[in-house]
């Protein structure tokens, strides 16, 4: 049984949080100790040689806040069961974390594209690797500059 | 941009806005909406339903509307049926003037007043998502109806209570409401454009936030951006600065709940 | 929890659908503290599954930077009249599951 409501809206208060409501990613002491990017993309390839190119990573160069930036990554594949994405995978370069997401799919989904919304701590890089049917890997990536917003919770 | 920048860009701002005598409200055919400074990809995410995380809200809200509370064991739509009819234009023209207190009431405040008059319940802290979310789909059904503050005489002194707090300057930076959102909007802070500061797309989501927030709250972050004590959730002053922002939006389509940076 | 998923309620045999999928979960991320120094748990939905047709058409496991309130949008090829499902799981064990039927002609 799943339980319908489990995720249901939080009931506290937003304000209680205070302090805690401050920018979410940035805690220096665990980004350092994080993987590279680079370690991050060989952990998803199991090491197979990544190919620029094939790639189509949407992102916008510029913005307004890293708590949600919308990202759209398409393949050029015809997505038949001998020739599609098996995963698409997205890593950036500065979070406390490299892994974004990875995803999966087959030749059901017609069309190699995902969209979804990110977190960026900050300006940095952010890169989108494809796994093909065939084994091979490709990868684009993109620069991206987070401007934050002016009037915050906590200002100090 | 920084922290250190960021209070710098106020500064420099607080520099800047200083010496200007005020330049006064802004005529009504060159009022524009927040939503207008936005990024196009804000923008895009406020104009679709199946794309707005604030309508995660409505949908809450509307099982809410449903549901029946406290020791009356009545739901709103119990005595206020569909929604569709009879909260349709409510939002556009709250606050409005309360007979029980003698003073305006804004929109959450006047549902929390139901709950807890006509349905014996509890009613809501400030900010609980119950509550942000019924007042959301409350507004909803507003959506794209003009700003329409009522024409109430009894409504008149506490909406120029509303414009003094506008006009006055505040906290450490020794700003006003006005020297930024009056004289300067269309201008940069840092980063971030500065909007005329209307109150037609609350309750909204907003990315900084990552969840749906109430006006007053929003108002608290630009309080606290000038370095002022802000008033307690709910303070009369707080709805008499809604009021006033309502009666400077006159004639905006009301886009609740909508997305900001 | 509440989930806004969107998909077309009709479809020819062989054409691909956008769906897209939202879930209300704040994405407690691990790495914030809160008022008092204390770190916060992570708790977020670490991962998104999707049913249709007999099979499971694509997934996703997600990690603390996919934003709050989680957005997903995908493409598969409509197959045959029924349900569509949707599963999100997040790391304290909580589901969320939505259906949407579609009618393929
Ligand atoms: C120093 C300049 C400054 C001052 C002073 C200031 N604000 Fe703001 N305000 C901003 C900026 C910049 C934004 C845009 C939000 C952002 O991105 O941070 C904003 C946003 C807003 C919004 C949101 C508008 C929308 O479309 O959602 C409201 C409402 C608002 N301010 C009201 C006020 C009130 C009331 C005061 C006085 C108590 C005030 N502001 C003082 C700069 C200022
Ligand atoms: C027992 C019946 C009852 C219940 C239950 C009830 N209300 Fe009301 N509500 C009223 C009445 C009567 C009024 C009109 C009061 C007035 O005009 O002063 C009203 C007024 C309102 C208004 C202002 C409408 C306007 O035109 O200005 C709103 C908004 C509202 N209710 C929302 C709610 C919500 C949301 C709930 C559920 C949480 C709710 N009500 C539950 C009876 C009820």
């Amino acid at each position: 049984m799943t339980d319908r409501n489990a995720f249901a809206l939080g009931r506290r208060g937003v304000l209680a949080a205070g302090a805690a409501q401050i920018l979410v990613l940035a805690l220096p002491r665990v980004a350092l100790a994080r993987p590279t990017l680079e370690e991050a993309v060989r952990a998803f390839t199991g090491g197979t040689e990544v190919q620029a190119g094939g790639v189509r990573l949407d992102i916008p160069p510029l913005v307004e806040n890293g708590n949600a930036v919308g990202v759209t990554v398409a393949v050029d594949s015809p997505m038949t069961p001998d020739d599609h994405v098996r995963r698409i995978a997205l890593f950036n370069q500065s979070n406390p974390q490299p892994e974004v997401a990875v995803f999966r799919m087959g030749p059901r989904a017609g069309r190699a594209q995902v969209a979804t919304r990110i977190r960026l701590a900050t300006s940095q890089t952010v890169m989108a690797v494809a796994e093909l049917s065939d084994g091979s890997f490709w990868s684009s990536q993109a620069k991206v500059i987070v401007t934050l917003a002016a009037c915050i919770e906590d200002l100090s | 941009m920084t922290r250190g920048q960021r209070l710098s860009a106020w500064l420099l701002l607080a520099a800047l806005a200083a010496p200007l005598a005020l330049a006064g409200e802004i005529p009504r055919d060159q009022r524009r909406s927040g939503a207008d400074f936005m990024a196009p990809e804000t923008r895009a995410m406020q104009a679709d339903d199946t794309a707005n995380p604030a309508m995660l809200w409505v949908l809450e809200g509307d099982a809410l509307w449903r549901e029946p509370a406290g020791a009356a064991g009545q739901s709103c739509a119990d005595c206020h049926g569909d929604t569709a009819e009879s909260m349709r234009g409510v939002a556009a023209r709250h606050p409005a003037f309360d007979e029980a207190s003698g003073r305006p009431i804004d929109l959450q405040g006047r549902i929390n007043q139901c709950r807890a008059e006509r349905q014996s319940a509890e009613p809501f802290p400030p900010e609980d998502d119950r509550l942000l979310a019924l007042t959301a789909y409350v507004a909803r059904q507003s959506l794209g109806l003009p700003a329409d503050p009522p024409d109430d005489p009894r409504l008149v002194p506490f909406q120029e209570n509303g414009r003094h707090l506008f006009e006055r300057r505040i906290g450490q930076l020794n700003l006003s409401c006005a020297d930024c959102h009056d004289d300067h909007w269309g201008g940069r802070l840092g980063g971030a454009p500065i909007p005329q500061a209307h109150p037609t797309g609350y309750p909204l989501y907003r990315l900084e936030w990552q969840t749906l927030g109430s006006l007053q709250r929003r108002l608290r972050n630009c309080m606290t951006g000038v370095r002022a004590e802000t008033p307690s959730f709910g303070a009369p002053d707080f709805v008499d600065l809604e009021l006033y922002l309502m009666r400077r939006a006159e004639g905006l389509p009301l886009e609740a709940p909508g997305v900001r940076p | 929890m509440r989930s806004l998923v969107n998909a077309p309620k009709t479809a020819r045999q062989g054409e691909i659908i956008e769906i897209k999928a939202m879930v209300a979960h704040p994405m407690e991320t691990g790495y914030r503290t809160d008022a008092k120094g204390a770190p916060i748990p992570r708790n977020i939905v670490n991962r998104f599954t999707c049913t249709y047709d007999g099979e499971e058409i694509f997934s996703a496991d997600f990690f603390p930077a996919i934003s709050a309130n989680p957005f997903l949008s995908f493409t598969t090829v409509a197959t045959a009249s029924g349900p569509i499902t949707f599963t999100w799981t997040a790391d304290d064990g909580a589901t969320q599951t939505a259906t949407v039927e579609i009618t393929v002609t």
